[in-house]
């Protein structure tokens, strides 16, 4: 159904003012029924399976399921994001497990800094953005040699 | 009148989006405006940390030009793009991002982007202008940069799960835009010294392959819908290439990306019998003027000759992803240990191509029981799309920069602001400004970063507040909740809220869209071929639709953003019929065929087909532009390029 809530698993976020499903996604899918205190997927064929839901789950509530409409049952992929890197575990329909570690960035989480370090300029009449000739690696940006 | 609070928001630059083009604006405007002493504010339909078309994440930067190292050059790129869309593209843009677009991938690598290195640390090339990545979480770090960049000393303020219907007008210059909240009983009223449009794309005009649960599956995120195309288009801003639109071939049903196979695993494709579609039809290439002989042979024609090879019975296409490993690996034969390696490694690499961006296709995979290295997967035509940044090319006409044109260019593609639409006040980037293909993910930050500086420039340079008149805004207000009001009204009519006489829900109104342009204006069921006849009728159809949006209905926040999607999609479906009306050939055989017209018209038709709505008067024109070079360039070299 692509995304789907498992009851056991999902609090409702607790006391939180929305669920970190429905902060996240991108499409406005998940929502949270305010009777049960669980949050479910409002429309399935608009989900994208972009799986934002089921990495930012508090309590790893959120599964998928592929499409029903073209996935063969009883597979299922299942990541778990840490602040440096991602886990997957694939498994197949005929039951065999495929599991796959990749980094996911390189940088203390939060600590992007704008301008990478690079020098900046303030000429707003020159064609240079603001960390550049610097982070283009060469000494002057790239302009036409007049012909 | 549903009971909305009336917000005001003052700002100097309104940024329009929270995506790859967003983002770039934001990070570069935060800097020019803490500068000029200017306030900056972004507005996102989603959470800026996962929203547009990198949300999941990417297995590939797909523009670096790599300028420091020396191998490639500004013109090479501008080759490359013209050459694969058939002639049709602004030299000006295309080396505007080329020339910018290496520093901003230099700072995705220090705001903590993983970008492969080789043994030498230098970057991967996945191919010639393309990097490999880990790009899981590349949207969350771009936008952590962004927001760093605006919330640190109170230059700027993001407002998410704010729906941007449309544009605010002051005459003929954008005074900022409208919208609500999904959230709340909201209407927002932004104004702004200058808007930056970029919004995204739009999917879902044409109806999808998978029409189940399979709808939300598409190539490019469902929720691109329009937004950037309405949004100019009713500001009566010139658009050019909205006949461009883009068919990718990929992976079959779940649409995991072929580039790492054709690319870095030199992979095959090839038909039921085993035959080379590329081989075994290379003979049509010759129809297709200069550009089936240029190298890479641009992306519509490989697709129209893979198309062929369907139509004739002879699918389904396979990509021989076992053969492509199997080769690979079998150069390392005789060493048992490094050959294991290498395949373990080179499975991993496949996986993670998936992974990073398109997972459904690695359900789709194991739910097939499919080891790549093992057996083939098919590979098909998906269904158009509307991606300026791809190798579609529809979008606003915008300015170029000063210093890249020729005396001839600047005359016609400069007035003033780099990125400025023909409106003044409103600025485009990424899939939102048009015939500058080829930008992706990276090349539209880049271009978001152009445009930002250039729109803070020109707030400098006519620093006065819009005038807004408060009867237009009400006015607005009561256009944009309608939906919400037209559902109260008659919800009792019916047992049904979905099934009512009075009124049409968003969903309804969307098949009805998609059904329209796929047989009438060359989707999937129509084989991507239309005539003037059809898109007569396609116009016809979409002329009863465009009445009953002043019927949709909503019932609640989610239902009315989803009204006002449609109506998105609705003006951009328009304005490609208009425009494959318009040009009387077929250029992009691999995108849509004009069957009436088949073939390639350079003497009449190698132009920029433009169209321009007129939101006074409610009428469309539509205008030629020419093609001018920014580099000398003798007759034949001038169309092969390179």
């Amino acid at each position: 159904m692509p995304s789907y809530v498992n009851p056991e698993k999902c609090d409702g976020c607790k006391a939180l003012d929305k669920t970190a499903c429905q902060h996240i996604c991108p499409n406005d899918l998940m929502l949270l029924n305010k009777e049960t205190m669980k949050a479910y997927n409002r429309d399935v064929s608009m989900c994208w399976e972009c799986y934002n839901c089921v990495k930012i789950c508090p309590t790893q509530a959120v599964e998928v399921r592929g499409y029903a409409d073209f996935v063969p049952l009883g597979a299922n992929v299942t990541p778990l994001r840490s602040t440096d890197s991602i886990m997957w575990t694939v498994k197949f329909r005929n039951g065999m497990v495929k599991r796959f570690k990749f980094p996911i960035r390189t940088t203390p989480e939060g600590k992007a800094v704008p301008d990478g370090g690079f020098a900046t300029k303030g000429d707003l009449n020159s064609h240079a953005l603001f960390t550049e000739p610097d982070s283009t690696g060469l000494p002057a940006l790239y302009t036409l040699t007049k012909h | 009148m549903a009971n909305f609070e009336t917000v005001i928001v003052e700002t100097d630059l309104l940024i329009l989006g929270g995506g790859m083009a967003a983002c770039g604006a934001a990070v570069e405007a935060a800097y020019w405006a803490k500068q000029n002493g200017l306030k900056v504010t972004l507005v996102d339909k989603a959470a800026v940390d996962r929203s547009g078309a990198v949300a999941m994440g990417l297995s590939a930067i797909n523009q670096y030009v790599g300028l420091k190292d020396g191998k490639n050059s500004v013109k090479d790129y501008v080759d490359y793009v013209r050459n694969d869309l058939m002639g049709v593209t602004r030299e000006d843009l295309v080396a505007n991002i080329a020339r910018h677009v290496d520093s901003t991938v230099h700072l995705f690598e220090k705001w903590g982007l993983p970008i492969w290195k080789d043994e030498n640390g230098g970057y991967v090339h996945e191919g010639r202008w393309q990097l490999m990545i880990n790009g899981e979480s590349y949207k969350v770090v771009v936008a952590e940069a962004a927001k760093n960049a605006l919330l640190q000393d109170g230059v700027g303020e993001i407002y998410e799960r704010v729906f941007i219907v449309g544009p605010l007008m002051d005459g003929d210059r954008c005074a900022g835009a409208v919208g609500f909240s999904v959230r709340e009983d909201k209407f927002y009223v932004f104004k702004a010294k200058a808007t930056l449009v970029m919004m995204g794309g739009a999917v879902h005009v044409f109806k999808p392959r998978s029409s189940g649960e399979g709808l939300g599956r598409a190539w490019y995120p469902p929720w691109n819908s329009g937004s950037s195309a309405y949004f100019t288009i009713k500001a009566g801003a010139e658009m050019t290439c909205q006949e461009v639109r883009f068919i990718p071939v990929r992976f079959k049903d779940a649409y995991g990306p072929v580039g790492a196979w054709f690319l870095l695993f030199k992979s095959r494709a090839t038909n039921a019998m085993g035959g080379e579609y590329m081989v075994e039809r290379k003979s049509e290439l010759e129809k297709w003027g200069p550009y089936g002989r240029v190298k890479p042979i641009p992306a519509n024609l490989r697709n129209y000759l893979g198309m062929l090879d369907v139509q004739d019975g002879k699918g389904p296409i396979f990509m021989r992803t076992d053969e492509a490993i199997q080769k690979i690996a079998d150069t390392l034969k005789d060493d048992p240990k490094a050959y294991k390696k290498k395949m373990k490694e080179l499975e991993t690499e496949a996986w993670e191509d998936f992974l990073d961006m398109t997972i459904s296709q690695a359900i789709l995979w194991a739910a097939t029981n499919t080891e790549p290295e093992k057996r083939s997967s098919e590979i098909a035509a998906a269904e158009p799309y509307f991606i300026g940044s791809h190798s579609g090319a529809s979008g606003a006409w915008v300015s170029g920069p000063e210093d890249l044109q020729t005396d001839e260019t600047k005359k016609e593609y400069f007035w003033g602001y780099a990125h400025m639409a023909t409106v003044k006040g409103i600025f485009c980037a990424g899939d939102a400004s048009g015939a500058s293909s080829h930008k992706f993910s990276s090349g539209s930050h880049a271009e978001g970063r152009i445009a930002a500086k250039a729109a803070v420039k020109f707030i400098v340079e006519n620093n006065s507040a819009p005038k807004v008149d408060q009867a237009e805004i009400d006015a607005l207000k009561a256009e944009i909740l309608k939906p919400l009001d037209t559902f109260a009204q008659f919800k009792g009519a019916t047992t049904d809220t979905d099934v009512n006489p009075n009124y049409i829900k968003p969903r309804m109104f969307m098949f009805r869209l998609q059904k329209l342009m796929d047989e009438y204006a060359g989707g999937v069921s129509s084989g991507f071929a239309t005539n003037k006849a059809q898109l007569e009728r396609a116009l016809e159809l979409l002329a009863f639709l465009k009445e009953d949006s002043a019927s949709l209905a909503a019932e609640n926040h989610h239902e009315l953003m989803r009204c006002w999607e449609n109506v998105h999609r609705m003006w951009q479906a328009e304005a490609h019929v208009r425009t494959v009306l318009f040009r009387e050939e077929t250029r992009w055989p691999g995108y849509y065929f004009r069957a009436d017209m088949p073939k390639l018209d350079q003497e009449k038709w190698l132009v920029f087909a433009n169209c321009k709505y007129d939101p006074k008067a409610g009428t469309w024109e539509m205008l030629t532009r020419p093609i001018l070079h920014i580099y000398p360039q003798p007759k034949e070299h001038e169309l092969l390029g390179g």
